[in-house]
């Protein structure tokens, strides 16, 4: 057979920066087409691994009204030692993490296990938008607007069994792609745990996005949880694995300080941290002069979540 | 000097009404307290490098600027304990009392502070000259204002100690040379520098 061979002008190299837009414009065709669930925000994801637009509607029952913190002051401002202990460092050392191509190991007490695929494991949800505080365990707070579902709705989907009392979440670990991690300021991989009902509760949330588009890296892409009336450190950011376990598992900041951070860490006024107040918090985006503010049992959650801890000393479990 | 000893007040200041090249990101407070403490750090820390840049330099006359690098850092040890009052606490006297009192870090950096008032209050001519002998006695309580401020810093941080270490180590080093050429010159063993207490526990 002949073979035909048909030079390449030069002329008709696209230039890199076309081509990147293109690919760009697709992500955000993909994006801005229907309802981006599953399929749809995953092949989006693929071609634009940050801040391509998500379709959710606002979940209004369980958004608070307080005004959002800005976009820029939520993914500017993180504690994410993964990539730096200060808060600047996520933003500023995130830029070469990868969140995609990305997969979660679901094992332990549980029917369906085995190894899905960021899109496997989002595909069957619809998202939603969902406005929390989030109360640092630092004393600070801020207001955030989250996209995601109900992590509930994920764990029914890998039937755990009787012995499933706890669920073990894992970040990557990657010194690599996480520089943060070659200094051994935590015990990485950061782990953190919550008690199966926890995990059940309508207010846990499996999150993808922010502010409407999908997580940034210092924000935990692309996959974190939240858990509004928990101190931040449980929302633990970038998730591999989801374990069903029946002991309590041992947390980060429980293994760095045990007589700091515990398991629950439930966002409690009446419980300092041993070395500050936790009965006031200051909430960030007001003016210099602002008052703190008085901090709520339960991050102001406790209509919904008090049942949970009934019986339970909240001072020994903190 | 007085100048350079002037900028960093001068950089929270326009940051704080978002002006000029400090930016103090989201949580404004937090920086300008911190970055006031640290300030105040530094220049303890500048102010007990005076004396060995002397001596190791043959420079007699830096001694003419330790003054007024003490006279800073108390200013800003000030600055910082009034950003911590007005903008952490909203001037609610009665919660910084008793916070000063219930949390052991802030006591100790409280400590430092009133410590500072009579080095202050003895720095002038006047002062030098009217405690004759025991105005020296007096000063040395800078190496015990500066290790409390340290301690102060590193009890407070959360997890990464490596900063306030580094102070720590710099610390180290500038009392570490008071102790050798005290003891080393075959002059009397008896009197030694205070040794920097053990930070944390």
């Amino acid at each position: 057979m002949k073979r035909t061979t048909f030079p390449i002008l030069p002329s008709e190299i696209t230039p890199e920066h076309v081509y990147l837009d293109r690919r760009r414009l697709l992500a955000m065709g993909a994006a801005g087409t229907a309802l981006v669930t599953g399929g749809g925000l995953a092949r989006a994801l693929a071609d634009a691994p940050t801040g391509v637009a998500l379709k959710a509607s606002r979940n209004q029952a369980l958004s608070i009204a307080d005004k959002p913190n800005t976009y820029e002051a939520i993914t500017t401002y993180n504690n994410y030692y993964e990539f730096g202990t200060d808060k600047s460092d996520p933003a500023a050392n995130s830029g070469n993490f990868k969140p995609l191509p990305w997969n979660v190991t679901v094992d332990g007490e549980a029917e369906v296990k085995g190894n899905f695929s960021f899109e496997d494991l989002i595909k069957p949800h619809a998202l939603e938008e969902r406005v929390y505080r989030l109360r640092c365990v630092e004393g600070w707070s801020m207001v955030i607007p989250w996209t995601g579902f109900p992590l509930a709705d994920l764990i029914k989907r890998f039937k755990p069994t009787a012995k499933a009392k706890y669920v073990q979440f894992t970040t990557l670990r990657d010194p690599k792609q996480m520089p943060g991690q070659r200094s051994p300021v935590l015990d990485w991989p950061y782990v953190e745990g919550l008690r199966i009902d926890e995990a059940m509760h309508p207010l846990t949330f499996m999150v993808v996005g922010l502010y409407g588009k999908t997580l940034p890296n210092q924000s935990g892409a692309p996959l974190r949880l939240v858990t509004p009336w928990k101190y931040g450190f449980k929302n633990i950011k970038a998730i591999v694995r989801i374990s069903f376990v029946e002991k309590q598992p041992r947390n980060s900041w429980q293994i760095a300080a045990p007589n700091e951070y515990g398991f629950y860490a439930n966002v409690n006024p009446a419980v300092d941290h041993p070395r500050w107040s936790q009965a006031t918090e200051r909430r960030l985006g007001g003016s210099l002069l602002q008052q703190r503010v008085a901090t709520l049992p339960f991050n102001g959650y406790a209509s919904e979540v008090a049942s949970l801890y009934a019986g339970m000393d909240l001072r020994r479990n903190f | 000097m007085f100048a350079a000893c002037l900028l960093p007040l001068l950089l929270f200041t326009l940051g704080a009404f978002g002006k000029g090249p400090m930016d103090l990101g989201a949580d404004p407070v937090a920086s300008i307290l911190h970055g006031l403490g640290k300030t105040a750090l530094n220049l303890l820390l500048i102010t007990l490098a005076v004396t060995p840049l002397r001596k190791i330099l043959h420079r007699p006359d830096l001694l003419r600027i330790r003054r007024m690098l003490g006279l800073f850092a108390f200013t800003y040890v000030l600055l910082h304990f009034t950003a911590y009052a007005w903008l952490d606490q909203s001037l609610d006297f009665r919660n910084v009392g008793s916070e000063i009192v219930k949390r052991p870090y802030i006591l100790v950096g409280m400590t430092a502070l009133l410590l500072l008032i009579p080095l202050a209050v003895t720095s002038t001519n006047k002062m030098m000259r009217r405690l004759g002998r025991r105005w020296q006695e007096l000063h040395r309580l800078v190496y015990v204002i500066t290790a409390l401020g340290l301690w102060h810093f590193y009890w407070q941080v959360k997890k990464d100690i490596r900063e306030p270490l580094i102070y720590i180590g710099i610390f180290a080093v500038l009392m570490g040379y008071r102790l050798i050429t005290k003891s080393w010159p075959a002059k009397a063993q008896g009197k030694t520098a205070v040794p920097a207490p053990s930070p944390g526990n």
